[in-house]
């Protein structure tokens, strides 16, 4: 069976999703739209296909959740276009690929960093159906001016809850790149969910 | 109109014209080839090819060539280089047990398995200027005898056998060793990264620290067990084939320095050893290297630290020569921001001092009376 | 070599990924000194080798690029930095501060206020502000992890006890997001106030010393001082001499062998900009170097 195939021009397609994240964790909660320019494999959306692509390789290891490790074509597919290492431990994980949002594993369960190098962290990239920026959590924080709302769908109950209680850690804790079927948001550690009334 | 900073972009070009032309020199005078830097400057290229952690003869000289004999310019222009290439492993360990041995000394025995053999060396040369070489004329080849075929075990490996020198560690033998090009250098760092700085680290500055051991700062009761030169094989490990395949050979100098250790709670009394291992022949930088090392591990063997050379942050912090020189060479840089600020300080300090004198006119002399 | 045999933007793209990976993190975590791979680049370490790995790896075909070296596009190293990316990207460069997309600096942040969607990417030589109290990595990265950041207060109220104010005034420390204690680099404590809730995104890169940090938009950036003796800024007596700007950053330019001397804006862009719109200083249009003009740049500067 054929592989699906990577960026047709890799240097460029990965420079332009670098730059979709990096504006999206610059600026939490704010769908950057993204046009991935490729075909992923089966059960990966492209946006989050590009993700990987742009950020993983043999110097990585990626988790993937329980849906995406039951499709073969995902890991080999990964492993074949960025080398990087495939776990099924959580702990293990520098990036984690989750396709059920609903299911996803507590974030304690990943790799926090630690007091001196709190870089030593996961990275979450989730898929979701769509976002918008028009309803939803109040949040605040760095590359937030004031306050701005972000939903995304679909979320397991309580996950503004144990986000707070990740942004508690601070500066540990893991970060998180949402992706829809055509835009990333970022949602850093530094990010805080404001209660309201 | 004031427009001193402009026509940066003309002055960098016709300077780097002249240097061009600075580093022919004068025309009449043949062109340097590679290969005469190769064979007849062929210490300079060992030195470029170990800092530059480069193992390539002809790249060094013509980077030895493009710096005008600068050799920590050259040194620059290989690391610059090597950081492109693509990375494919980690070598095996290379076996300096099997070395094609050209040169091989021990200063601790007076003769033993394989013999000593002085090979190319300054050692015993009175350094007179000969006058002969500044004038044409042909060396005369040199007597060869054919190698005897005979082992020549590492004194090391002699002494081990008998319990009197630490055994080598050989940590786990599966393990990748760290790479200090790859990963940022963390402290407190294991002997791998540790040796792996000291081979990159500058000759002059570990020349210095090792100097320093024997002085007094951290003192280690060196002997040079054994200082040999020859070339080595370098093999892959291939995960496709399932086996080791050789790349080729290589020329190293390998230091390896027993030293005096009065024994732990732990450990009976035994030597300890600290190890040196660089391209080419450049004894110097081995022995200092391994100098180095074995005053590096007093943490590991329950010595106290009390001078520069065990001090792993100052020691791996300030060997590289291209960090250093870059650094210190900044300073050529414009720094007029800063020191627009700084001047604005020190006048602002001088009017306030000035003005406080004013108020209190008294006070230096009340001082002087007390 | 030819520059063709390199990649787009010199670095590799496993290189690249590397310092991507980074800068996310450094962004996720601002002010903390993120450590990176940081590679040997054709320049010498110390001449903005942080800057241009930070750049080569964020920038693309779109960009359009600004450098500057002491505020100014004509510096050589700017110049050289420039002509780097030029060769080895083709990116289109500009010396319009509003124009950049990515603006590499070293020792300055422009005087025309950034805007979102820009990204500053500063050179950074030594990015621990900590290094010149402690110079031990080990012992700064626990005071960073504890967040003990008493020493650097008691360096600063021993310059209030000794000289009445604060003596730093480049390199100034400043708390960002109430979390880390950063150096902004070597800039003059003048441009503090500008990172303050900036609507840009900062990088900043420091290649010898291999760390990435970073400020996202709109994060606090707050300049250590104490209560008696708040955080002021330079400020000059006289307006550019050129373009007659005040509340900007100056450059003293020693005209003659006699103390004469004349002020000028730091930022040489900000300062075109202004003649172009018809400002003028005291100075503007009178010859270079003329005893004239050195002769009203003293009475100017006193």
């Amino acid at each position: 069976m054929a592989l699906a195939a990577g960026f047709a021009d890799p240097v460029f397609q990965s420079q332009a999703t670098f730059r979709a994240v990096a504006a999206a964790m610059a600026e939490p909660g704010h769908a950057v739209a993204l046009a991935a320019g490729l075909v992923p494999p089966a059960g990966l959306l492209a946006t989050t296909a590009a993700v990987l692509l742009t950020l993983v390789d043999f110097e990585t290891t990626v988790w993937l959740d329980d849906r995406l490790a039951r499709t073969p074509e995902v890991a080999d597919w990964l492993r074949f276009h960025t080398g990087c290492r495939i776990t099924r431990d959580t702990d293990a994980a520098d990036f984690a690929v989750i396709a059920e949002a609903g299911e996803m594993p507590p974030f304690s369960h990943f790799p926090q960093g630690t007091a001196e190098y709190p870089d030593r962290s996961a990275t979450l990239v989730v898929e979701v159906e769509a976002m918008t920026a028009a309803a939803g959590q109040l949040l605040t924080g760095p590359g937030i001016e004031g306050a701005a709302r972000f939903a995304a769908i679909p979320l397991p109950d309580g996950f503004w809850h144990a986000w707070q209680e990740n942004h508690a850690a601070f500066p540990l804790g893991i970060d998180l790149v949402f992706c829809s079927p055509d835009a990333v948001a970022g949602l850093p550690r530094s990010t805080r969910p404001i209660r309201e009334g | 109109m004031y427009v001193a900073v402009k026509g940066g972009e003309t002055a960098i070009r016709n300077a780097h014209d002249l240097l061009a032309d600075r580093r022919r020199g004068d025309r009449a005078v043949p062109d340097l080839t590679l290969a005469q830097i190769v064979e007849q400057l062929a210490l300079s290229v060992d030195r470029v090819m170990t800092e530059g952690s480069l193992y390539d003869r002809e790249l060094a000289a013509l980077a030895i060539k493009q710096a005008r004999g600068d050799l920590i310019e050259a040194i620059f222009l290989v690391r610059a280089y090597r950081t492109t290439l693509p990375r494919f492993g980690a070598g095996e360990p290379v076996d300096t047990g099997a070395m094609r041995i050209e040169r091989r000394i021990s200063a601790t025995f007076k003769d033993l398995p394989g013999g000593q053999l002085l090979g190319p060396t300054f050692d015993y040369t009175h350094r007179l200027i000969d006058f002969a070489l500044a004038a044409e004329g042909e060396t005369a080849p040199p007597a060869e005898r054919q190698p005897a075929g005979e082992e020549t075990p590492r004194v090391t490996d002699l002494l081990a056998a008998e319990g009197l020198v630490e055994t080598s560690l050989a940590a786990a033998p599966e393990a990748e060793p760290g790479d200090l090009t790859r990963a940022p250098l963390e402290f407190p760092a294991d002997r791998d990264l540790r040796l792996q700085n000291l081979a990159r680290g500058d000759e002059g500055f570990l020349l210095a620290l090792g100097y320093s051991t024997q002085r007094g700062y951290a003192r280690s009761h060196p002997f040079a067990g054994e200082i040999r030169f020859g070339e080595v094989e370098v093999e892959f490990f291939a995960e496709d084939l399932g086996f080791a395949v050789p790349l080729g050979r290589i020329a190293v100098t390998e230091c390896q320095m027993i030293n005096q250790f009065k024994g732990s709670a732990k450990v009976p009394p035994q030597f300890t050893r600290g190890y040196g291992l660089v391209f080419g022949q450049s004894e110097r930088k081995a022995i200092a290297m391994a100098l180095v090392d074995r005053a590096l591990r007093w943490q590991e063997l329950g010595e106290e630290l009390t001078a520069p050379a065990q001090d792993e942050e100052f020691v791996l912090s300030h060997s590289d020569n291209v960090q250093a020189t870059g650094f210190v060479e900044h300073l050529k840089l414009p720094h007029y921001v800063d020191f627009q600020s700084e001047l604005e300080l020190v006048r602002r300090m001088r009017r306030e001092q000035a003005a406080a004198r004013v108020e209190e006119p008294g006070e230096d002399a009340r001082e002087a009376a007390e | 070599m030819s520059a063709g045999a390199y990649n787009f933007a010199y670095l590799d793209e496993q290189t690249k990924r590397m310092i991507r990976r980074a800068i996310l993190k450094a962004i996720a975590i601002p002010g903390y000194q993120v450590p990176f791979a940081s590679r040997e680049m054709p320049m010498p370490y110390g001449w903005g080798t942080g800057g241009v790995q930070v750049t080569a790896a964020i920038i693309g075909p779109d960009d359009v690029l600004k450098v500057i070296d002491q505020g100014s596009d004509d510096t050589t190293n700017a110049v050289s930095i420039r002509g780097f990316f030029v060769k080895t990207s083709g990116v289109a460069t500009t010396t319009r501060t509003d124009a950049a997309t990515v603006i590499q600096t070293r020792h300055r942040i422009p005087e025309t206020p950034l805007a979102a969607g820009q990204i500053l990417v500063y050179q950074v030589p030594i990015p621990e502000p900590l290094r010149f109290l402690e110079p031990r990595e080990t012992e700064t990265r626990t005071m960073h992890a504890l967040e003990e950041y008493g020493l650097m207060h008691v360096k600063l109220y021993e310059d209030i006890a000794r000289h009445g104010h604060i003596a730093t005034t480049y390199a100034y420390p400043v708390k960002v997001a109430g979390r880390y204690v950063m150096d902004p680099s070597p800039t003059p404590k003048f441009d503090n106030p500008k990172m303050h809730r900036s609507p840009a995104l900062q990088l900043f890169g420091a290649g010898r010393e291999k760390r990435i940090y970073a400020i996202p938009p709109h994060t606090d950036v707050v300049s250590l001082d104490f209560e008696d003796h708040p955080f002021s800024v330079q400020e000059f007596d006289a307006p550019c001499a050129l373009c007659g700007a005040e509340g900007v950053f100056l450059d003293e330019v020693i005209v003659d062998d006699a103390g004469g001397r004349m002020f000028v804006c730091s930022d040489s862009d900000h300062c075109e900009e202004r003649r172009a719109a018809g400002h003028e200083g005291t100075l503007a249009g009178a010859p270079a170097w003329s005893g004239a003009a050195a002769a009203a740049a003293t009475e100017d500067a006193s």
